[in-house]
């Protein structure tokens, strides 16, 4: 099995504070893998430590083969990321958002010209390609934001919530590119507060006080739980959260 | 009379070359004492109907009236008697808990005695936090503190824009059973949010996008209104199967929903043209269910 996130007691700790508290777990490639917990749980110190943006107290992990004490800028240039919040450059035209990570990422002319022109086409954004990103429709930004994070065909993708407050016709459209992303060998790192959406995953993790307190795939967590939805899996396991925080 | 009466209200933004219709002929009515929520994605036009509401900003054409007073003209009256949470934290950061709460109390010629009553439930999860700056508390304890200083006053009606959004679950549950007892303290509540699965927690909601109402009725009335069958299939192989759903001549629209797809049939479908259409499945399970808000939403969104 190809491993692509491997974390061994990987732990962060801010003054006596233990924000993420030994967590071990494998991500393989292609994998499409749900990041749950409540706010405060540690999900995004976590997830920091794997994208190379804060370097671990203790512990061992390797995101796409790197090292994520020592390697960080490998790590930056083999992972693609997305949030809710930060996404494209609004005073940018489409043509223009998709040049610039491109650029960033040190892809040839060649590369972003044809790979430009293939996501214009998959999006049908073919009247929008000069125009700015902040006139589009918030579902069109995120689905767009969503193939800027993938331009450079990364190892592996970090979403961190990435259909919040997007229409659900959307959001199932965001989840069908998540699908062929995956299909392609790209893993899929994601959070999300919608449960429906940790079913779509292989498997979850699911945070509690800085631990990962329960991780197999949907159905066998909800086997484990004894109930038949995520929803109440993830609210037998929040209730006992000794913290919550932001 | 209605609590809040709002009647053909539009909203635009931008120049007259590039304009952007945020609210495109609004009309609804809230009773006093209900629980109404908009349910709606982003931009679908929540805040700018809050912010009229609220007297924070003008519409374009249409009226509408908080407590029978008029939003335009008696805004000061209306100020008075509404509580408003923003969507965006809007405390002094600077200042401690208590000092906010004082603040706002101040400002509406109350004090914190006056009303604990109505605020207890809520502030004394906060208390032990009193002496800490607003900006350094964590979002749930920003959240409650928020809500205390929009009840100060005890308002009569409470305006709460999209207060649960990034929440988590356990979270979400605990603001909806606070809601709850608000609402047996007679404040009428309006609140948006962008989670259909709130839309149940409400006695009546309006459903919104794109700066229209696409229904508004009770949860059950809503999910009444549908009016064709739902099924809820599952197979080993549920992205083929979605594929193959779409492609059966009973399938009106087929779509993932958690563990399921939902495929909406259309009216008299045979059970065995299905099974025959999904005959590459075995052991498919196909359940007849009822539709659940989001069903509607994207039913109505499709019209």
């Amino acid at each position: 099995m190809e491993y692509v996130i491997q974390a061994e007691k990987l732990s962060k700790t801010f003054g006596e504070f233990k924000a993420v508290d030994e967590i071990s777990f494998q991500v393989s490639k292609g994998e499409i893998f749900g990041f749950l917990g409540a706010n405060g749980a540690g999900k995004t110190t976590a997830m920091r430590m794997l994208c190379g943006l804060s370097i671990p107290s203790s512990g061992k992990a390797t995101v796409a083969g790197f090292d994520v004490y020592k390697q960080t800028e490998l790590i930056k240039k083999n992972i693609g990321y997305m949030s809710q919040k930060f996404s494209l450059y609004e005073d940018l035209t489409v043509k223009e958002n998709m040049q610039f990570y491109g650029g960033i990422y040190g892809k040839s002319n060649q590369f972003i010209k044809e790979k430009t022109a293939a996501i214009i086409e998959q999006l049908s954004l073919q009247n929008e390609a000069g125009k700015l990103v902040g006139s589009l429709p918030l579902g069109w930004k995120q689905k767009l934001a969503f193939s800027v994070a993938i331009f450079h065909e990364p190892a592996i993708v970090f979403l961190d919530e990435p259909t919040g407050g997007v229409d659900p016709v959307t959001r199932r459209e965001f989840w069908g590119m998540i699908y062929q992303a995956a299909d392609r060998g790209i893993t899929v790192f994601v959070t999300t507060h919608y449960m429906d959406e940790a079913e779509y995953c292989n498997r979850v993790s699911i945070m509690v006080d800085g631990r990962i307190e329960a991780l197999d795939s949907p159905h066998g967590l909800k086997k484990t739980f004894g109930t038949d939805s995520m929803d109440s899996v993830f609210l037998k396991l929040a209730r006992g959260a000794a913290r919550s925080a932001d | 009379m209605g609590s809040v009466v709002v009647n053909n209200i539009v909203k635009t933004y931008g120049t007259k070359k590039a304009q952007v219709t945020a609210l495109n002929g609004i009309s609804f009515e809230v009773a006093p004492g209900e629980l109404f929520g908009i349910i709606g994605p982003d931009g679908a036009g929540k805040t700018s109907l809050f912010r009229i509401l609220t007297t924070l900003m003008l519409a374009d054409k249409g009226e509408a009236s908080v407590d029978g007073y008029d939003v335009v003209k008696d805004l000061k009256a209306i100020r008075k008697r509404v509580g408003y949470m923003p969507g965006r934290f809007s405390l002094y950061q600077d200042l401690t808990v208590a000092e906010n709460l004082e603040f706002f109390a101040t400002i509406f010629n109350t004090s914190i005695e006056e009303n604990y009553d109505l605020i207890k439930d809520i502030y004394s999860q906060i208390e032990p936090f009193k002496n800490r700056r607003a900006g350094k508390l964590s979002g749930g304890m920003k959240q409650k503190l928020a809500l205390s200083c929009a009840l100060i006053h005890y308002p009569s009606v409470l305006f709460l824009d999209e207060p649960t959004t990034g929440v988590d679950a356990v979270s979400r549950k605990e603001f909806w059973e606070m809601l709850r007892r608000l609402k047996e303290k007679g404040i009428t509540i309006l609140v948006s949010t962008p989670y259909m699965d709130e839309a149940s927690l409400c006695d009546r909601v309006a459903l919104m996008q794109e700066g229209k109402l696409m229904s508004v009725n009770t949860p059950s009335g809503i999910v009444e209104q549908f009016g064709k069958p739902l099924l809820a299939v599952r197979s080993g192989n549920m992205l083929q199967l979605l594929r193959d759903l779409k492609q059966c001549r009973e399938v009106e629209d087929a779509y993932p929903f958690g563990e399921y797809h939902h495929a909406v049939m259309k009216k008299d479908f045979s059970q065995q043209e299905l099974e025959a259409c999904l005959k590459n499945h075995p052991g498919v399970t196909i359940k007849a269910i009822q539709p659940d808000i989001e069903d509607c939403f994207m039913d109505l969104m499709k019209n």
